[in-house]
This record gives structure tokens, sequence and C-alpha cells, in this order.
């Protein structure tokens, strides 16, 4: 249920290493809690985030949710296919990146929590 | 020492069921209420689009009025002219104040010469009691009733609605027209079958006995009907440009700022809120309730504000992104000088400036055969 590769926010969020990059999503439990997702609201690449500001939102039929960088970075790639497919953050929550950001500061990674720990917030 | 009120919802008739078929609960006007079952809002408004849903909505109200003088009543405290229906008729209708604007949106049937029963909407049942208890004490020969707890009320809607009922009932439901109503019984269970709703599509809504509930709803399940919570409940009316109390209406807005003027009984003796309505039908509105779509990406929801020349023009009442046309669209008051098809607007969606456009409603309407 959650992937133990990844490290979580207590905000669902996820994020998946790769070197200083990381891809960007929320938890299938974000998204179970949502609904149905139909709108998401990209930032532009680019923009720097420090870690907890808002990047984005996120929006099903009935909620708005804003979305939090994980981490402090800079975004450097967008998902666009959720433009058309937001639904996809539902049917593949944790295959449905929203933001790939190069880490300002790998250290904040300690910050975040493991899959058993963000098991243990949600229950 | 403090003391804290316990915050307890009120149950319907079918709560474990909805909990059973792993319903998301929220409380909605006092009541604990499925908001979506397993299949999520969209697959649950294409059911209902596409085949046939049902909704427990028995947390709507029932005020009955009877006696003499229940139509005198009746013709008072609501603004749609009652002394048209026959019984076994029902009509779309609103209790008003002196200035026109609406206590509540109801459904008014007559059950017999003498007897009125209106529908009201949950969160409003102990103030439309209060009101029309205050209306009757004065002259009139009748009765006022709170039978909310009377009634379990279900809705079963979709273009399949008819033919899955069919099979459950001795009632030829081809002889009930739209927003007529008949006497007989569903799966062996009295029943007073109206064909009314509140989604855009053919249906029936089916008054029965609480203790009955379950059986009604188990057998209706059983034939094929998809079980539909609050949440495409509310995207369904959206559609279908149905007002929802709280949002679209209440007691700031009068019954033609909301479009609503096809429910006057301009031709009735008198009725409260008449004058208001008549002085602002001769002076011209200054606002008025429009459809809109979104022409930006963004999704404009309840309380945002709409601009025009970057000055806050109006507010929007109800928004959504629809499951079944697939756009945003919502509605909010806007001068009757933006009012007008085609009309540019901007919402401020969270801080951005989003284009969106006034269209003509309802955004969705059905083929009639």
């Amino acid at each position: 249920m959650y992937p133990p590769e990844l490290k979580y926010t207590k905000n669902h969020e996820w994020i998946r290493i790769s070197g200083t990059q990381g891809q960007v999503g929320i938890t299938d439990y974000a998204q179970q809690q949502l609904g149905d997702v139909v709108f998401v609201d990209l930032p532009e690449i680019g923009i720097h985030f420090t870690q907890g500001e808002q990047f984005g939102s996120i929006e099903s039929v009935k909620a708005v949710s804003d979305l939090y960088c994980p981490v402090s970075g800079k975004v450097v790639e967008v998902n666009s296919a959720l433009i058309d497919h937001p639904d996809t953050v539902n049917a593949d929550p944790y295959g449905a990146w929203i933001i790939i950001v190069t880490l300002s500061n790998t250290d904040e990674l300690l910050t975040l929590l493991e899959a058993d720990g963000y098991g243990e917030l949600i229950t | 020492m403090s003391f804290v009120a316990p915050n307890i919802l009120k149950k319907t008739a079918l709560n474990a069921r909805h909990r059973e078929l792993g319903a998301r609960m929220i409380g909605f006007g006092g009541w604990d209420m499925p908001v979506e079952y397993a299949s999520g809002i969209s697959n649950e408004h294409h059911a209902v689009r596409t085949k046939a849903g049902l909704f427990d909505v028995s947390h709507m109200g029932e005020i009955e009025i009877a006696g003499v003088d229940a139509l005198a009543v009746v013709q008072r405290i609501t603004c749609n002219d009652a002394s048209v229906l026959t019984v076994g008729q029902a009509q779309y209708s609103a209790i008003t104040t002196e200035a026109g604007t609406v206590i509540d949106d109801i459904l008014v049937y007559k059950l017999a010469s003498t007897h009125y029963l209106l529908v009201v909407n949950a969160s409003n049942i102990a103030k439309d009691q209060a009101w029309v208890a205050n209306e009757i004490s004065s002259v009139n020969d009748a009765v006022l009733v709170n039978s909310s707890s009377r009634y379990a009320l279900l809705a079963l809607q979709g273009p399949l609605a008819q033919k899955i009922l069919q099979p459950l009932t001795g009632t030829e439901l081809d002889s009930i027209p739209y927003y007529w109503f008949t006497n007989g019984e569903v799966a062996n269970v009295r029943a007073m079958i109206s064909r009314t709703g509140y989604t855009g599509e053919d249906g029936f809504e089916l008054f029965i006995q609480p203790q009955a509930a379950v059986r009604v709803w188990d057998a209706l399940l059983d034939v094929g009907a998809e079980p539909i919570g609050l949440g495409a409940r509310d995207t369904l009316r959206l559609e279908a440009a149905m007002r929802l109390y709280g949002n679209d209406i209440d007691e700031t807005t009068t019954v033609l700022e909301a479009g609503l003027g096809w429910i006057v009984g301009w031709q009735k003796q008198n009725f409260i809120g008449k004058d208001a309505l008549i002085t602002a039908r001769e002076t011209g509105l200054t606002r008025q309730l429009a459809g809109f779509e979104m022409i930006d990406r963004g999704i404009a929801r309840q309380g945002y504000d709409v601009y025009s020349d970057e000055r806050i023009v109006g507010s929007v009442t109800s928004g959504t992104q629809t499951p079944f046309l697939n756009k945003a669209i919502g509605m909010a008051y806007v001068p009757t000088e933006l009012s007008k098809n085609e009309t540019e607007i901007i919402i401020n969606v969270r801080g951005r400036y989003l284009r969106a456009r006034i269209i003509q409603m309802p955004f969705y309407k059905r083929r009639r055969k």
C-alpha cells in the first residue's frame, strides 16, 4: 500500500528520489480522500519552492487540496499528461507523479516519513 | 466546568445499508448521509445519466397542512399557484418572505382537496415549520403536522428508472405524467409514487414508511439500480441547473433574481412577497443568477468573486467540474447587464483570475421521448 522506496510528508505527498532529483506525487490515501480527481494545477518549470511551500493544487469533484513541496528544490519537469487525464492520480497514485524537482538540500530528506511512519500516521 | 454539546447526526433508516455498501459518510443538514459509494462521484453521475441510480433522500422534510383552509394557507405562504393542482399532482414552489426572497424551495403535493404535503429541505425543516405555524395561527381552519419522521424517501432516477421500477409495482407507471403521483406499492410495500426528481432525468420519488425502507432499497438494487450519494446528486442537479437552497437561493435572493419567475403565480389574489415581486418586475432586476462555463482551465466554486472591468461584481453560488459534460460550469449572481449569453466574466479562482463565459441554463437537458 505504501511503497517502501518512497518518502512521505504528513500532508500526504510522496517523493521518489533518483540521484539529486525527485518525483513528487500524492499518496493512495490522499487520492481516496479526494475522490475523483478532475483538475491538477501545475506550477511552471524553473520555479524554486522551499520545503513545505505550496507548489500547486489538486481538485476533485467535491474539494480542492493544496499541494506542498516535500523538499526545497527547483521544478525541472511537470507531468503535463495530467492536464488531460487528471484521473490517473486515482488510478495509479504512485505512478502519476506531478512534478520533478532538483533537490537543493538533500538533508531535508531526513525530515520526511518512511513508509512505516506514514502508514502509522493515517491509521 | 465546560459543557460540550453532543454533536449527534440523525440517521436515516438506510444508514447501515450505506455503510455496508462502502459509502463515505458526511454530515449534511444535521444528517449522517452518504456522499459517495465505492464507485465514486463520476461513475455514479454517469450511472444516473445513462442507466438508473437510487438515492436515499430521507433527510428531506415533510410538512402537511390539512383542513378546510389548507389551500388558503398554501396559497398565502407559497409563491406558485397551488389552486391549479388536481389531487395527485405536484408543483415546484417556494416559501417567500415579504421581500420576495426565499425561505425555502419546496414541492407542493395535493394529497386530497383539503390536504397538502410540502417536501422541504432538510436544513430548513424547523424554520419552515415555525414560519407556517405562525401564518396558520392567525385565522385559518387548518392544522400543521411535521411528518418528516414518518417517511423514508427514495429517489430512483435515470433513463431506465421506469423499466427498473415497473416489475416491482402493480401501478402502471406509464400513466403517471411528470410531476404527478399516485398511491400504490413497491416490493409489496405501500408507497406514494411520484414522477419527480432533482437530477434532470426521468425518474420517481418513493415515499414509504421508514421501517420498509431497507426492503424497497434492496429490491431496487437487486433489479439493477446503482446507489448514488449526495456528491453526484449535487453535480447532477447543477448540470440540470436546479437551484440548491443555501447556495443559489436563500433569504437574500428574490425568486426573480434566481430566475424562478416561472414559479410565481402572478394571477393569485395574494401571497407573502407578491407586492415586492411585482415592484421588482416593474422596475427591473439589478442582478440575476446566470450560468457560466470556464474558458480558462480551473474550477470556480461557491463563494469565489466574479469580476468585470477589474471590479467585483458578483459571486459564484455553485460550481463544479461536471462529470458528464466534462467541463467546469457554475452559477453566479451577476449584474443584469452582464447576464446575457456569451458575456465574458473573470472569476478569482484562489488568486488566479480566470475567464468564464455566460451560457444558457440548463447546462444539460435530457432527450425526451
